[in-house]
C-alpha cells in the first residue's frame, strides 16, 4: 500500500509552504482593510438622517456592508422599513403625545 | 546633511538592536560619522549591546527636556572612530518623546553626522512611531517566521501612512528588508520560509540575509557589535549589508547550507 501511496499521492506540503500560504491569505485581507475607507460609520449616520427625513426607521434595523471582490467593491446598505401598519401606529402615537 | 535610518520591525525580539549596533558600527568602519539612538524609552538596551552601559550619564530624554545638552549625552565608542551612541532613559516612559523634542535633537545631529540610526522599540505605539516619523530610510528587520513577517507588513503600512514623508507627501521612505536569524539548513528541510518567500510577500528590496549564528549571543555577552567579530558569518553578513546599502553590488552569502565535512557531520557540529 505504502509504495502505491508513494507513487500516486502528491508530495506532502512542507510546513514552510503552509506558512507562506497562510501569510499570503491573511495579509491580503489585512492590506485590504488598511486601505479600506474609514468613512463607513459616518456614511451610515448621514444616510440614516436623510432617510429619516422621509421615513420613520429604526436605527437598529440598518446594515451597512462593504464587500470586496477581485476588481470591484460593493457597498450594500440594508434598511428595514416599517410595515404600513406599524407606520400608522407610530404616527398616531406621535400625534397623541 | 545626515540621512536618518530607522531600524524597525513591529515584532519584538527579531534583532533590531543587534542590527542597529552592527549596522551603525559597519557604517562608522567605512568612515561615516554615525550615531545610533535608542528610542526604546524605559527599556534601554542599546547601551548594553554596544558595551557602553557604564558610561551613561545623561540620555536622550534629558536632552529633549533641556536638562543636558547633546554633547553631554553623546557617548563616543572606544573601539571605532566616528561611532556615537545616544542612550535613552531607563526610568521614563514613551510619553517623554515628543515630536517637537525629537525633531530638535535630530536637527542638531543632522548638521554633524552622516548617518543617524534610530533603534525603534517593538510595537506600533508612540515610541515606534517617533522612531520612524522622521526617517528617510527604513530597514525592516524580519525573521523568516509567520508572526514576524505579518508584523513587518503592518509596519510597512505605518511607514507609508504615518511617517513625516507620508504626511507631507514627500518622496516615500526608502524601504529595505533585513532578514535575520536565517537558517539555511532548516530552509532546505522545508521547515523555514525561504528568502524568496519573504520577498514575494513583503515585496521590498533585500538588503541582507543574516544567518542564525552563535556569534550574535557571544557578542552581546561582552557588549561588542557583532561586526567586530570578523570571523563570524553574521558579522560578515552585516558588513555585506552595509556595503549594499552604500550602493556596492555584493552577492548574498550564507543563504545556502554550508557544505559540511564528514567529520563535522559525524560530530553534528553547527558553526
Amino acid at each position: 500500500m505504502s509504495i502505491f501511496r508513494f507513487f500516486l499521492s502528491s508530495p506532502q506540503k512542507t510546513t514552510a509552504e503552509h506558512a507562506k500560504e497562510r501569510l499570503q491569505i491573511v495579509l491580503a485581507h489585512e492590506r485590504a482593510d488598511r486601505s479600506s475607507p474609514d468613512y463607513l460609520p459616518l456614511l451610515q449616520k448621514e444616510l440614516l438622517s436623510v432617510i429619516a427625513k422621509y421615513v420613520q426607521i429604526d436605527e437598529k434595523k440598518v446594515e451597512v456592508k462593504l464587500d470586496r471582490g477581485g476588481d470591484c467593491s460593493m457597498l450594500e446598505v440594508n434598511i428595514e422599513l416599517p410595515s404600513p401598519d406599524a407606520r400608522r401606529k407610530a404616527a398616531a402615537k406621535a400625534a397623541n403625545s | 546633511m545626515a540621512k536618518i535610518i530607522v531600524m524597525t520591525s513591529g515584532k519584538g525580539g527579531v534583532g533590531k538592536t543587534t542590527s542597529s549596533a552592527a549596522f551603525g558600527t559597519g557604517l562608522a568602519l567605512r568612515g561615516f560619522k554615525t550615531i545610533v539612538i535608542d528610542f526604546d524609552v524605559g527599556l534601554r538596551n542599546l547601551d548594553l549591546i554596544m558595551g557602553c552601559e557604564r558610561r551613561v550619564v545623561f540620555d536622550f530624554i534629558n536632552v529633549i527636556n533641556g536638562e543636558a545638552n547633546l554633547n553631554q549625552a553623546l557617548i563616543k565608542d572606544k573601539r571605532v572612530d566616528n561611532l556615537y551612541i545616544l542612550p535613552t532613559s531607563q526610568t521614563r516612559d514613551k510619553d517623554a518623546l515628543t515630536k517637537a523634542g525629537v525633531e530638535k535633537v535630530l536637527d542638531e545631529l543632522r548638521r554633524d553626522f552622516d548617518y543617524i540610526i534610530c533603534d525603534s522599540p517593538a510595537g506600533i505605539e508612540k515610541g515606534a512611531l517617533m522612531a520612524l516619523y522622521f526617517a528617510d530610510c527604513a530597514i525592516v528587520v524580519t525573521n523568516p517566521e509567520v508572526s514576524s513577517v505579518r508584523d513587518s507588513d503592518r509596519i510597512l503600512g505605518v511607514l507609508a501612512s504615518r511617517s513625516r514623508r507620508a504626511e507631507l507627501s514627500l518622496d516615500p521612505v526608502e524601504e529595505h528588508l533585513l532578514l535575520t536569524r536565517y537558517d539555511p539548513d532548516r530552509v532546505e528541510k522545508g521547515e523555514m520560509l525561504r528568502v524568496d518567500d519573504v520577498l514575494d510577500i513583503l515585496a521590498i528590496p533585500l538588503l541582507g540575509v543574516i544567518p542564525e549564528s552563535q556569534a550574535v549571543l557571544r557578542a552581546s555577552n561582552v557588549g561588542m557589535p557583532v561586526v567586530l567579530d570578523e570571523k563570524s558569518n553574521a558579522g560578515q553578513a552585516y558588513l555585506d549589508a552595509v556595503a549594499r546599502f552604500l550602493g556596492e553590488p555584493v552577492e548574498h552569502r550564507f543563504v545556502k547550507p554550508e557544505k559540511k565535512g564528514i567529520l563535522q557531520r559525524w560530530l553534528g557540529r553547527t558553526a
